[in-house]
Parts: structure tokens; C-alpha cells; sequence
């Protein structure tokens, strides 16, 4: 820079002052300094524009907030973005100033120094404004529609948080994020605040799938076959999070509950080691990747090492060095015993552990221990270490001679690693300022499991071991709600966890009823009766007549030949095979018991309801002569927190009065959230084992609920359902009795689907239905 | 008559025995009891019987059964020509007639109904009656008969009846144990122990899996595959990934454990 430190005279900075002249006295408190870093990283043009803006900021009316804050951060900012960012800054302040929100003006000028550091680039930065500019003028309200008069809500917090959900997403996923809010927010001021300053649960639950990194819900199956094949173990995964302790980052470990592992792994990028020779072979130059799934295998190839073949070691005798030392040195033995059994573990591990630099760490001012030990804990690992320590050498080669000698044991690596602390020991060991650079390996667990003690407590007397917990008595009502997610169609995104499905045993009512029904329709039960006869597989069937067959077929080939020798055209289909037609079909019928179903059905004295149940009463007796897995399922919803699905029959239940109770005491109300039902339902048929699987749904409407206000939306998430069930190679199909079902039932179910027009005949035609589908 | 050399086995098998297997086959066929032989997929199965055919120095038929086959596959059926039908042997009928090993590879594979007609070969009748030509066959002295069946992936549907399982003395093969599977892909390929050692290895993580998205492990018969495509100098990681991992699942996670335990075990 031009200007010279002996460039601040008074007089020039008093020049600056006038330039600037804002009369608030808390800016001329600051103002000298912020003007001495203006000064050294903006150009000349750059302090003009810097002054005329905060100039601006000054008169325009929202106190002195903001013109202190941006004399403050400016600078650094405009070292991050460059000063020419300025003009697209300004102009989106002034369009929040004309707006009813100033008021966020403070926060976004608070938050801006943090965002650019995230953001980098004058491009991302624009991307980042034209987002909140969209969502503000989204969300600003406004009354009789001409003119915005509300502040929007959530615009605040947004600014205030931003810089951590930068942190945690992209652009891309910030703004999906930000889209579901105003989509299912927009309208209601108090939940879009809780949703933009991360209160509500499922603002957390959208930030996490719009997370970059590897997610542990995602693998879950992958490590688990990884511990299965490479390991022959199995363990039950517990993720805990990393992003709301950023003070104290959690490790992982692992206790009898199961292993505990970050939700989330970011794909760790590494600058290429400067040496050209061995493993960066294959890798593009400049940076080692390793895959956050990888990340994940080498946390758990190092547990299961500890798992195997550490036992664990009274704790009561060491000091806090000790244990330390202890612990690096078995972490090494563990990893080498497993790079013993899988040798290509080692470069994942080496790319992983910290390489401290030798030097790194002055012993005079500062507690080297840390250090130290990370250096040898790399050296154990990595024969190409490069350290010259002679202590480091030394007591590298003699940890080789114990492993070399076979497994060793958690005890003779524990003596080692004492006489290690013993030869290395330094005064400047105690000193409170430790060196934690770089020696941080954070694939290792915090090895809790390693140390045992003879007393459990400092205390006196011990009341732990008495109390205990007497609050698991109460009784559950019903199973725990299993959470579905639900599509949203305007945005092509699931909402996670979005219906709660509980789950109960439909109440009993007098089996006699069904069987009264059933002699009801003595004369159709005869007749379908036929019809499954047919239906039944029989092992084999002949088919006569075939050019190509498994047999010759002696009567026709004869006659063919007679054709023959005679001169006329013989009958080449001489050959016959035989056909077995088995049935291999797991059958899923879904009811529907919303409100609707009360009503009387046009032109009968009898409730769709009671029609229904004939229906399902003869198939379920129809399937039951078949002998195909069949259960029955109901449901009927009361908004999104409150699906119910009623468990009529099961498919280890028979055909008994237990059912036919449960059948008889149907009844109907709440509304039709069809899309959860279905996938509650289709967790049972798909464990299902059978070469066919059919979801029959009754229903007489279309899905709607109380708390959705677009009638599209349970349509297309039903429809959603239906292919997410076709995928898991269930056939859906449905039976509708609802004369108008035209109008959506072929947008859910595609061709998969029949009208009932004449209900009355809904007992005859839902049998024969069900036995055309499967025939 | 048929040319009974044609299915003599000329050379000897290699195989490595991993139990009294021999012996008592050899017991069982002195009695000439039908065996069946269980066992995973590429375990050995058809190798041991070709090699206890050539030990024995009986003619060897193998039957390799599917789901078309028919009674008349087995036995035999009339076939047309020009002036009439004649009657053509099946290969049960001829094993029965040169007094061979008649081996009915994956009997499963082949319907119910299809395996009743081995029954009175197989008890104290030792007979085969072809209804259709009206001739009852008495087997050869030599006859026997040895069929196989992969426990493994059978459903409910692919089991075979009590009344056929209750005519068969039965071997349980399985996998090597490592050291002897270490031993047979370096003879059978010629390739050093160390890699063999490290093809096995692979071998097992995959077994492990088996249940967990697997049907069958990877087995000896794809090792040796391994093993051979090394040797033709294709690089280690590619033969494992093409021999071992792509033929046995198309489950991408699954795939990624196995493509990450080859990274892990060839260094």
C-alpha cells in the first residue's frame, strides 16, 4: 500500500472523518482503528466506496448498529471477497431497507464476515443473497395483496444462523433447506421462526439430509456386512452427532450398548505427501481422498481390534501420562494385529493418522508428551516415518520385537509403554500448555474400554449400586409409533419422519356375526367355492399338443404318421409337456375406515361399511380356502401425528373366531391418510416370502386429512407410496367404491384399479376380483 | 450295445481329500448303496465323484438336472424315423445296462415327480421298469447310483421327499478348512501358497456373508478361477473383483464390502 504507517496524521484522518461524517459518538470511538485496517488492505478507490457506504448506512435510520458493525468487518471481508463485491453487498442492504425488514439488515451484516469465510467466492456469495432475497420477499406478508407490510419472520434468523448451516451444506442444500421452510412454514410466523433459528425437530431432521458427507443411516447396511465378512462380528451402531458440540468434539467408542460413531463423515481430503515414490501412485496428483465410508472402516477395524484383543488393565496404579502412553501403544499393537490379518489396512490407516512434524513442538515452553507419543504412534504404524529421535527408534524397534514375537498382550505392551515414559520423561511435561497440533488420531476410539478399577468411586459410601430404576412398570398401550415420511409433490422431496403410525389390535366384537353373514351368502360362498377349486395348484398339468415338447406324445405321432404314409399334411404338433402351476402369493388387504364409510350406499339400506364387511368376510374366507398368506389390515387417520392402523388379522393368524371378532366390531371414522397406511402395511408383506405379493386396498374416497389443506398432496403421496411399493416388488391394487374415483384413482394406481359402481355387489365382486388377479 | 469306455475317466482327478470320504465311498460302493452328497455350490462335489469313478475304475454318467427335465430324459423315449418310432435309452437306462456310476448332478434342480422314477433303482430291487416299451431292466452289477444337492439355496418347494432321501447314504461336504483350500487352489493352479493364501482369505469375508444378502459364499471352484486369471498375468485386484465378487452378487453394498476386502487384504 501506498500509504505508509506515518500516513495516519491527524489531518488526514480527520479528512476521512468529514468524508464520512456520521455524528454517532460510538463510531468516533472506533473509528481511528478501523480506518488503520482499512487502510492496509484496501486501495485507494476502495476506502472512498468503504467510507460512502458507511456513510449511507449511517443516515439511513436504523441506528448505529449497522455502520459500526460494517466499519468493522468490512476490511476482512473485502479481503476474503475482494473489494468489488461492494456494489452487490450494498444493493441488496438497500432492497432490505425499502422492505418492512430492516431489521434484518443487523444480522446479515453480523453474520457476513463468517459467511464469506465460508462462501469464498463473489459468485457463491451472489448465489447466497438472490436465495435470501427470494426467501424474504417470499415470506414478507402482506395485507389485501398490494403492499408488503409485514417483516418476515424468519429472515433474522436465517442471517443469524447462516454461517453455521453454511458450515454444514452447500449452496444447493441451504437452498432446498430454506425451501421446505417457507413451503410448509410460510403461512405460520411463530413455527417458521422455530424452523429458521434450528429449533423445531424436523429443521434438524432436513439439515441432515441436505448434509454433504457420508451418513451413517445411509451405510448402516454396508458396515454391517463389512464387520460380518471381514470380521465375523456384528455390532449394533449408535450415531451421535458433531454438529451441535462444536466446543468438545465427541469420539467414538464403544460399550455394551453397541458402537458409537458420528453420524456423519465428510470425505477427508489431504495434500499429497511430497515424496513421489509408492502409494500416491494411483491417486490424483495434489490430494489423498479417503472416502467417508472409508473413514468408517477404519474406525471400526480399529475397535474390533480392541475388542479382540485387548483386555482390559486396572487403571488405579497409573498416572494420567501413563495411561496416556498406555493407550497409544496398545491403539498401535491392535492396529498392527489387524493389519496383520488385512495388510491393506495399513495405507487407510496411514492417510488417516497424523504425521506431527519432529520439530513441531518447543519442549521449553510447552507439554510435549502429546507430541511426542502421536510421532511414535505414527512411527509404530508407518515404517517410512523419517523421525531420527533415537529414543523414538529405539523404542520403535523394540515394540516390533515384542509384536514379532506373536499377538503380545495388552500387560506387556502396557510395561513398554511405561518404560517408555520413564526414559522420555521432561520436566516440561507438567506444564499446563500442551501441544495437541496434529497429534489428534481421529479414527481411534477414546479406549474407555481398556481400563478397569478396584474402586468405582472417591466416595465414602456408594448408593449407586442400590437404586434402582422402577419406572419401566407402566404398561404400553400399543406398539411405539413408527414414523413414515410423506412426499411432497410441489418440491419432489420426501418430508422425513412425517406420519405417525400407532399401530393396535382392532377390539373384538361377537365372531357370530361374521358367520351369520357368511350363511348370508351361502349361495355365493358355493359358487366362488367353485371357482377356487379350479384355482388350487395342481402339481401337474399336460399340455397335448406341442411342436416342441418334453415327450412324445405315441397317439398323435402315430396318427401323424397314418397322415403321413396316406400323402396328406401330417400334424407336426406330435410332442406333449407337462406344466405343474403352483401358487406362491402373500396377500395384503388394506381397509379403509374413515368417516365415510357410515353413509348409506346409494339405493341399499345397508352402510358401506356393513357392505364392506360381507366383502371382506367372504374373501378372507375365500383366501383361506386357497391356503395363500393373507392378513388384514385397517386405517383411518386424525391429521399427520395420529395415522392409526388397526390389526385385523395377521399372517401367522388363522381363519378363527379371534379374527371374525376382530372383523365383526369394524367401525369407522377420522380421515383417509392413505400413503402412510400403505407403507406401514408393505413393511409386513415384504417380509413376506413368496414369489408374489399383492396389496389389496379398499377404499371408497380419496386420500384426504384434516391438516392438509392441498387435496393434491395425499394423492400424490399416495401415489408415491405405490411406486415405492412396486419397487419393493409389491403389485398394489385397488378397489374403489367411489363413483367419482375416476377423477384420481388412475393418478395413484395407474391401471391398477376397479370402480365398484353398484356397492350392493361389492361381496360377489371383491372375491371374484381377487381371484381374477391372482389366477 | 453301448460303448461302454466312452465314459470310463481316462486321467486321474486331482483331489484332496478332507476327510475318510474315500474310504467310505468305497465301502458304500463295494455294498453298491446309493450316495448323495450335499454341499454348498463349488465345493468339490462332481470332482470326488469323478474321482471315485476313476479310482474305482467304473464308467462315469453324469446327469446334470434342471427344472425340464422329465421322467423320460432319465429313462428313455421313441423317437421318430422314417418307417416308425424307436426307443432310445436314456442316460439312467444306459448306466443301468453298462453297469456304470450314474450321477444325477443337483437332483433338486429336477422335479418330484421326475426323481420317483430313480426309487426301485434304488432299493433292494435294483431294478428299472420302462413302462413304455413294457421292459424291466435289471441293473448291472456294477450299477450305482450317486446323486447331489446343494442345501443351500433349495426353497420350500425345492426339497426332495422323505421317500427318495430315505434310499441314500449321505456325505456332508463343505468348504476346506483353510489350510487345505490354500493347498488346493496352489496344486490345481500351480500358483505360490502366499497368493492362494490371500485368494482364501477373500474366499472366507465372503462367507461370512452368507445370509446377510448372500445365497452362497464365494466358493472353491471361483478361488481357482482367481487363482488361474492371476497367473495368466492379469493384475490380482481385477481377477479378484472379475472372478471372486461381480459372478456372486449384483447387491451394491455387498459388493463394496468385497471390493473393500480385496483392497484390505492385498496390501
Amino acid at each position: 500500500m501506498s500509504e505508509a504507517p506515518t500516513a495516519y496524521e491527524h489531518p488526514l484522518m480527520k479528512g476521512y472523518r468529514e468524508q464520512l461524517s456520521c455524528g454517532f459518538p460510538q463510531v468516533a470511538e472506533v473509528f481511528e482503528d478501523c480506518m488503520a485496517e482499512a487502510l492496509s488492505v484496501l486501495s485507494r478507490e476502495g476506502i472512498d466506496a468503504y467510507l460512502e457506504y458507511a456513510r449511507f448506512l449511517c443516515k439511513m435510520g436504523r441506528g448505529v448498529e449497522p455502520v459500526l458493525i460494517f466499519l468493522e468487518e468490512w476490511p476482512t471481508i473485502a479481503t476474503t471477497l475482494g473489494e468489488s463485491a461492494l456494489p452487490a453487498i450494498s444493493d441488496f442492504i438497500r432492497k432490505m431497507w425499502k422492505s418492512p425488514n430492516g431489521r434484518a439488515i443487523v444480522p446479515f451484516l453480523q453474520s457476513l464476515a463468517a459467511t464469506s469465510r465460508r462462501l469464498h467466492s463473489q459468485e457463491q456469495m451472489q448465489d447466497y443473497m438472490n436465495l435470501a432475497l427470494a426467501f424474504m420477499e417470499r415470506t414478507t406478508g402482506s395485507i389485501h395483496g398490494i403492499h408488503t407490510t409485514f417483516a418476515s419472520p424468519g429472515l433474522p434468523e436465517f442471517f443469524t444462523h447462516s454461517p453455521y448451516l453454511l458450515n454444514q451444506v452447500s449452496i444447493a442444500g441451504l437452498k432446498n433447506w430454506v425451501e421446505y421452510g417457507i413451503r410448509n412454514y410460510g403461512d405460520h410466523p411463530e413455527r417458521q421462526q422455530d424452523y429458521f433459528s434450528l429449533q423445531s425437530a424436523d429443521s434438524r431432521a432436513m439439515l441432515q439430509k441436505e448434509r454433504h458427507g457420508t451418513l451413517l443411516v445411509d451405510n448402516e447396511r454396508k458396515l454391517d456386512l463389512y464387520l460380518r465378512s471381514l470380521w465375523q462380528t456384528d455390532a449394533h451402531f449408535v450415531p451421535y452427532s458433531l454438529k451441535f458440540d462444536e466446543l468438545r468434539k465427541p469420539i467414538p467408542y464403544y460399550d455394551q450398548l453397541g458402537i458409537r460413531l458420528p453420524d456423519v463423515y465428510d470425505d477427508l481430503i489431504l495434500p499429497s505427501p511430497p515424496q513421489g515414490e509408492g502409494e500416491s501412485d494411483r491417486l490424483p496428483a495434489g490430494e489423498i481422498v479417503i472416502s467417508g465410508l472409508d473413514r468408517y472402516r477404519a474406525v471400526l477395524a480399529h475397535i474390533v481390534g480392541h475388542r479382540r484383543w485387548t483386555t482390559a488393565i486396572f487403571a488405579d496404579n497409573y498416572s494420567p501420562f501413563q495411561r496416556m502412553a498406555i493407550e497409544f501403544f496398545e491403539d498401535a499393537r491392535v492396529e498392527a494385529l489387524a493389519m496383520r490379518e488385512y495388510p491393506g489396512l495399513r495405507r487407510l490407516f496411514i492417510k488417516l493418522h497424523p504425521k506431527p512434524v519432529e520439530d513441531a513442538c518447543d519442549p521449553e515452553s510447552t507439554s510435549c508428551l502429546r507430541h511426542r507419543l502421536a510421532m511414535l504412534s505414527r512411527a509404530l504404524l508407518d515404517p517410512r516415518h523419517g523421525y531420527c529421535d533415537a529414543q523414538l527408534l529405539d523404542f520403535t524397534q523394540r515394540f516390533h520385537d515384542l509384536m514379532a514375537q506373536g499377538e503380545s498382550s495388552t500387560e506387556a505392551i502396557a510395561s513398554l509403554a511405561l518404560s517408555y515414559v520413564a526414559k522420555t520423561r521432561r520436566q516440561s511435561d507438567q506444564f499446563a500448555k500442551v501441544h495437541f497440533d496434529n497429534t489428534e488420531v481421529d479414527y481411534r476410539d477414546d479406549n474407555r474400554h481398556l481400563w478397569r478399577f478396584h474402586e468405582q468411586s472417591d466416595d465414602e459410601e456408594m448408593f449407586d449400586d442400590h437404586r434402582k430404576i422402577e419406572l419401566e412398570e407402566e404398561e404400553l398401550q400399543g406398539l411405539p409409533p413408527r414414523h413414515y415420511p410423506e412426499w411432497d409433490y410441489n418440491s419432489q422431496t420426501y418430508r422425513p419422519d412425517w406420519a405417525s403410525v400407532y399401530e393396535a389390535l382392532h377390539p373384538k366384537g361377537n365372531p357370530a356375526h361374521i358367520d351369520q353373514l357368511l350363511i348370508k351368502h351361502a349361495a355365493l360362498a358355493k359358487r366362488l367355492k367353485r371357482m377356487l377349486d379350479l384355482l388350487k395348484p395342481q402339481d401337474k398339468v399336460r399340455i397335448r399338443y406341442q411342436e416342441e415338447g418334453s415327450e412324445l406324445d405315441l397317439d398323435v405321432a402315430l396318427r401323424s404318421l397314418i397322415d403321413f404314409k396316406s400323402g396328406a399334411t401330417p400334424d407336426p404338433r406330435i410332442n406333449m409337456s407337462h406344466k405343474t402351476s403352483g401358487r406362491d402369493i402373500a396377500v395384503m388387504l388394506l381397509l379403509d375406515l374413515s368417516e365415510s364409510l357410515n353413509e348409506k350406499a346409494s339405493g341399499s339400506d345397508q352402510t358401506i361399511l356393513e357392505l364392506s364387511q360381507e366383502a371382506v368376510s367372504l374373501l378372507a374366507w375365500a383366501v383361506d380356502k386357497l391356503g395363500d398368506p393373507f392378513a388384514i389390515g385397517g386405517f383411518h387417520s386424525n391429521t399427520r401425528h395420529d395415522v392409526r392402523y388397526l390389526h385385523i388379522k395377521g399372517y401367522s393368524e388363522h381363519w378363527d373366531d379371534e379374527v371374525k371378532g376382530r372383523l365383526a366390531a369394524m367401525e369407522a371414522a377420522y380421515s383417509t391418510r392413505m400413503g402412510a397406511a400403505m407403507r406401514h402395511a408393505a413393511h409386513y408383506l415384504q417380509a413376506q416370502k413368496a414369489d408374489k405379493k399383492l396389496m389389496l386396498i379398499l377404499t371408497d374416497g380419496e386420500p384426504s386429512d384434516v391438516d392438509t389443506k392441498d387435496e393434491r398432496l395425499l394423492i400424490e403421496d399416495a401415489r408415491q407410496a405405490v411406486k415405492e411399493l412396486d419397487q419393493k416388488g409389491i403389485y398394489t391394487y385397488c378397489i374403489n367404491l367411489d363413483p367419482k374415483a375416476d377423477e384420481y384413482v388412475a393418478d395413484i394406481f395407474g391401471k391398477q384399479y376397479t370402480v365398484i359402481d353398484n356397492i350392493q355387489r361389492l361381496p360377489e365382486r371383491l372375491p371374484q376380483l381377487f381371484i381374477a388377479l391372482t389366477k | 450295445m453301448t460303448d461302454k469306455d466312452q465314459y470310463k475317466i481316462r486321467k486321474e482327478p486331482f483331489y484332496q481329500a478332507q476327510g475318510k470320504e474315500v474310504a467310505l465311498y468305497e465301502a458304500a460302493y463295494v455294498a453298491r448303496l446309493p450316495v448323495m452328497i450335499k454341499g454348498p455350490t463349488g465345493c468339490g462335489k462332481s470332482r470326488f465323484v469323478e474321482y471315485m469313478a476313476w479310482r474305482l475304475g467304473k464308467p462315469l454318467i453324469t446327469v446334470a438336472c434342471n427344472e425340464d427335465m422329465t421322467a423320460s430324459d432319465l429313462v428313455g423315449r421313441y423317437i421318430l424315423e422314417a418307417n416308425g418310432t424307436r426307443w432310445l435309452d436314456g442316460p439312467l437306462t444306459t448306466a443301468a445296462r453298462i453297469g456304470a456310476i450314474c450321477y444325477l448332478d443337483e437332483i433338486v434342480e429336477a422335479r418330484q415327480d421326475t426323481t420317483v422314477v430313480i426309487h426301485p433303482l434304488t432299493d433292494h430291487r435294483r431294478t428299472l421298469p420302462l413302462d413304455k416299451k413294457g421292459e424291466l431292466i435289471e441293473a448291472h452289477a456294477d450299477f450305482q447310483l450317486v446323486i447331489s444337492y446343494n442345501p443351500g439355496y433349495q426353497s420350500l418347494l425345492k426339497d426332495l421327499k422323505q421317500s427318495t432321501k430315505q434310499r441314500f447314504t449321505a456325505f456332508e461336504f463343505d468348504y476346506p478348512d483353510a489350510q487345505l483350500e490354500i493347498g488346493i487352489v496352489a496344486k490345481e493352479t500351480g500358483t505360490d501358497e502366499a497368493l492362494a493364501g490371500k485368494l482364501v482369505k477373500i474366499g472366507r469375508t465372503a462367507r461370512n456373508l452368507k445370509g446377510h444378502g448372500l445365497d452362497e459364499g464365494i466358493s472353491t471352484r471361483l478361488l481357482v478361477y482367481a487363482a488361474t486369471l492371476i497367473k495368466g498375468g492379469v493384475e490380482p485386484r481385477d481377477a479378484c473383483r472379475m472372478a471372486l465378487v461381480r459372478p456372486i452378487t449384483d447387491d451394491a453394498d455387498i459388493r463394496d464390502t468385497l471390493d473393500h476386502a480385496i483392497d484390505a487384504t492385498f496390501a
